[in-house]
């Protein structure tokens, strides 16, 4: 059956569990394996932690959606932010890139979508935000 | 968390429950370097053995701690990985930097071997 859910909360850190625990609730009756469960989640924390560290630059003061529509097999995750946007998106998808290597980041968010989901698509305009939607087929029957 | 320090292999044991995301790689940061200066260790062993969730902040984590010993010439090692961690890990590279065991337990043996090695 085709499903669709929308959150929306704000911009903090803490948030991440959330969408993490929320998006393995919403997907579970595909009947996943446990591999796959977590690789939508690990995928899913990266999105939400990129729009919350460097679409609002870590100021709590922004919103977060996270969209996710089911379609027989197919998961299809949008996470999108009205913060900064991206200037170069070719070189933030660079593995080990980052930003901000001040804080520790690894620069291998999106290396881990790309990884661990089938397709990964970013949009992002300077000023207005950056969409990032994910799609993963669950092939467990 | 739990940090324990071994004496005799100078090493902080850094086991984790629960998850690592950017919002707890904070704090794990934070105590992790605050015993790392306290007791003058030289290895860092971290059981992921109990570890529900890591995204690429504990990556983050691992290669700021690694950065921490190497002046001093320490080892990191990865004990309990699980597979699905173990995928993560093996696409960001961490294991050029990282040695892996299958435990805590060994993880010790390991640091004990390359002592001998050292000085005999």
């Amino acid at each position: 059956m085709d499903n669709y859910m929308k959150l929306e909360f704000d911009a903090n850190s803490s948030n991440e569990s959330f969408a993490r625990v929320s998006i393995a609730a919403f997907v579970v009756r595909l009947d996943p394996t446990l591999e796959e469960i977590s690789d939508i989640k690990t995928a899913l924390s990266e999105a939400v932690t990129n729009a919350i560290i460097h679409g609002y630059e870590n100021i709590a003061d922004g919103i977060v959606w996270v969209e996710c529509r089911i379609k027989d097999d197919t998961v299809e995750i949008k996470v999108s932010d009205k913060g900064r946007g991206i200037e170069n998106v070719e070189k933030a998808m660079e593995p080990l890139y980052t930003s901000h290597p001040e804080m520790e980041r690894s620069g291998m968010g999106f290396t881990v979508m790309e990884t661990f989901m089938d397709s990964v698509e970013v949009n992002s305009k300077l000023g207005e935000g950056t969409r990032v939607k994910m799609v993963k087929t669950i092939r467990q029957k | 968390m739990q940090i324990k320090y071994i004496n005799t292999s100078r090493s902080l044991v850094v086991s984790i429950d629960g998850e690592i995301d950017h919002h707890s790689a904070a704090d794990y940061r934070k105590a992790i370097d605050d015993e790392f200066l306290k007791t003058k260790a030289v290895n860092i062993i971290f059981d992921f053995s109990k570890l529900n969730f890591m995204d690429s902040s504990g990556i983050g984590l691992i290669m700021g701690r690694y950065k921490l010993i190497s002046p001093v010439k320490g080892r990191v090692i990865l004990a309990g990985v699980s597979p699905q961690l173990d995928r993560l890990i093996s696409i960001s590279g961490i294991y050029k930097i990282a040695d892996w065991a299958k435990n805590i337990n060994e993880a010790l043996a390991k640091l004990q071997e390359s002592e001998v090695v050292k000085n005999g």
